[in-house]
């Protein structure tokens, strides 16, 4: 078979040739290296968040004070809104038929001291509602209740993760925990829930009632004078009555907010399935983005190869016209370059695919504080990725083979 | 065998026409040695790629082994080559970076022939070579270098063997060795036609053409030679 005379050409001319054909290579498997890298961890993130919302339920709902003049997601960003939802409001909420359980919840960052110890966590402070919101369930003690709400008692309850670092193997009920400089009782401790949201731990927190927090630790006020609440999540009977209960909480707020017909909410309600939308497309707009910083470099590959095909033919010129006076046709130049083209790119590309699944492997294992993105490499991508090698070899490869296989074989033979 | 009948080869040049042939008629029988001489410009090199196929005359027609070569295509005028013709050229023109059996090989591929390797191995072993055939051509001598290159040209048995200045880039030793080879090749019935500017090469031909602008000004057998056919071209 001719081919396989041709294939040992095309090997013995790019070993005659190691040093250019490596470099030549390099830029391939740059190129389809960081497409696949970077192709892999954007699925990665998009795996890492689609998780983490499937396993909050798709029947929550989370109310936030909004910017009526910010648009999507950023109105409802810390800092970008006023302070306009109330206690009052989320006790309203409550009463919606299709609301199954309220848990209007204020959180910051804080140092629990224990003894001599001490950790920083993310304190809420919620209602009972809390629990059921956000399915935590009780390991020890209990959760408070809604008499520690009315009394603002100073109790709180710890994550896992949290009741770990300040009290190691004892037990932490009843024991004492100092948040900025006052004493609180704990009470309970919640069971081990994993990795959640972003990376965060949700073992890293403490929760305490709403009122105490108000109270206590961090007050915020409306505008009318209120204590604010900062944001409220809202579990429905189940995920088919969204659409309804979303409804019926936007008139319910706009009622109670007063806010005139014309007037944008100053409030939003996000269903997690719209977040995770949002955040899908944040997410595959970065995959592209990252994606086509990949195609950047695989198109100068692309380049380089076409660039040494190109240098490749004109010092082979003799040799052209040699083959075309021994009875080579065009179609046997041709062939005889395209095959050059395509091996370098296609060994390139091997190359760089072997060197990403390393890469995207050596990812998945970095611990970014307790959750990985498992940047996973597909067959579907090695594939794309094969195809793509030897697609961007032909297709730098036909124009320099073109001009090879179209030499005058006298003016080639006397050429140099 | 080889039957040239009025052929011109035109160039342009700016707006001037260069008649690098013009009106040659010339038949060369089977298993003739014939030698074309001429100064440079004369029009050799051009009557030898016109024979060689490797060219297309502008007018006329050329008669190959009882085929019209005037009117085929380039792939039939590159089947031609790889089958029925042989070439060897000043430069050796060998591929530097593989061995002296794979340079032999290389028609064989173009012709898509079976066993290869031992074609060309005996086809080394026809011109002396047999034990240099895993030697790269960069470890050869000038003499072997060119016999490399004459083995290529004989591998696929053609009748034909075309040379363009073969001693041209040889001392006189090896020169001699070439042309003896030549004369060898000859006897077994292979028709060899070579361009020289060195008379005492073209004496050991049977027939020398001289080429003067495009043109035939002598067709002479050698004397001392008789074998010759009276096949004297019309210079015009």
């Amino acid at each position: 078979m001719k081919i396989f005379d041709f294939l040992g050409m095309a090997i013995r001319s790019l070993l005659a040739n190691k040093l250019r054909s490596a470099l030549t290579m390099l830029g391939m498997i740059i190129g389809v290296g960081a497409v696949i890298v970077l192709m892999s961890v954007g699925a990665g993130l998009q795996n890492m968040i689609t998780s983490t919302f499937e396993e909050l339920g798709t029947n929550l709902l989370n109310v936030q004070p909004t910017n009526p003049d910010a648009p999507g997601i950023f109105g409802t960003l810390y800092g970008a809104s006023q302070a306009s939802l109330t206690m009052n409001d989320a006790e309203a909420m409550s009463r919606i038929r299709s609301v199954t359980v309220v848990a209007p919840t204020n959180e910051n960052f804080v140092k629990l001291i224990a003894g001599n110890e001490d950790t920083t966590s993310v304190i809420h402070g919620s209602t009972p509602g809390y629990q059921q919101a956000f399915g935590y369930t009780i390991a020890s003690g209990q959760f408070f209740t809604e008499r520690h709400i009315a009394r603002k008692d100073t109790v709180v309850v710890l994550g896992s993760k949290v009741a770990e670092d300040l009290f190691g193997s004892n037990d932490p009920i009843g024991q004492k925990v100092k948040i900025k400089d006052k004493w609180f009782t704990v009470i309970g401790v919640l069971e081990p829930k994993g990795v959640g949201f972003f990376g965060f731990s949700l073992d890293e927190v403490a929760v305490t009632p709403i009122t105490t927090y108000q109270a206590r630790l961090f007050s915020q006020k409306t505008p009318s004078g209120e204590d604010a609440v900062q944001s409220i999540a809202v579990q429905l009977a189940s995920a088919e009555v969204i659409d309804e209960a979303k409804e019926d909480i936007e008139n319910l707020l706009r009622k109670r907010h007063r806010i005139a017909e014309d007037k944008d909410d100053d409030f939003s309600v996000v269903s997690m399935e719209q977040m995770l939308g949002e955040f899908e497309t944040i997410t595959l707009a970065l995959t592209v983005f990252l994606g086509l910083i990949g195609a950047i470099s695989l198109l100068v590959g692309s380049i380089g190869i076409m660039n040494i095909m190109l240098v490749s033919v004109t010092e082979r010129t003799r040799e052209i016209g040699l083959r075309k006076a021994i009875g080579a046709k065009r179609r046997d130049i041709l062939m005889q370059f395209l095959l050059e083209a395509a091996m370098l790119s296609l060994v390139g590309g091997a190359i760089g695919l072997t060197f990403a699944w390393v890469t995207a492997w050596g990812i998945s294992q970095i611990d970014l504080g307790g959750f990985t993105i498992s940047a996973v490499v597909s067959p579907f991508i090695v594939i794309v990725a094969i195809s793509v090698s030897v697609f961007i070899g032909l297709a730098s490869g036909i124009y320099p083979a073109m001009r090879a296989a179209r030499l005058n074989p006298i003016e080639a033979l006397r050429y140099g | 065998m080889i039957e040239l009948e009025n052929i011109t080869k035109v160039y342009r040049m700016g707006k001037v026409d260069v008649f690098a042939l013009n009106g040659i008629s010339i038949s060369i029988n089977k298993g003739d040695m014939v030698a074309i001489v001429g100064a440079s410009g004369s029009g050799k090199s051009t009557m030898l790629h016109v024979i060689g196929c490797l060219d297309k005359p502008t007018s006329g027609e050329y008669i190959l082994d009882g085929q019209d070569i005037s009117r085929l295509n380039d792939n039939k005028l590159a089947d031609i080559r790889n089958k029925k013709l042989g070439f060897v050229f000043q430069e050796f023109n060998l591929l530097t970076r593989i061995t002296a059996v794979a340079n032999v090989e290389l028609p064989l591929i173009y012709g898509n022939s079976r066993q290869k390797h031992q074609r060309a191995i005996a086809a080394l072993e026809r011109v002396g070579l047999g034990p240099r055939a895993n030697h790269k051509p960069t470890e050869l001598s000038g003499g072997e270098q060119q016999r490399v290159a004459i083995a290529r040209a004989l591998v696929n048995n053609p009748p034909v063997i075309l040379a363009d200045e073969p001693t041209g880039n040889l001392d006189s030793a090896s020169s001699n060795d070439i042309i003896a080879l030549f004369r060898e090749l000859h006897q077994e019935g292979i028709t060899i036609i070579l361009i020289t500017h060195e008379m005492d090469i073209a004496e050991q031909t049977q027939r020398i053409i001289r080429l003067l602008d495009g043109k035939i000004i002598s067709d002479e057998p050698v004397s001392g030679k008789n074998d010759v056919s009276s096949n004297s071209g019309d210079s015009k």
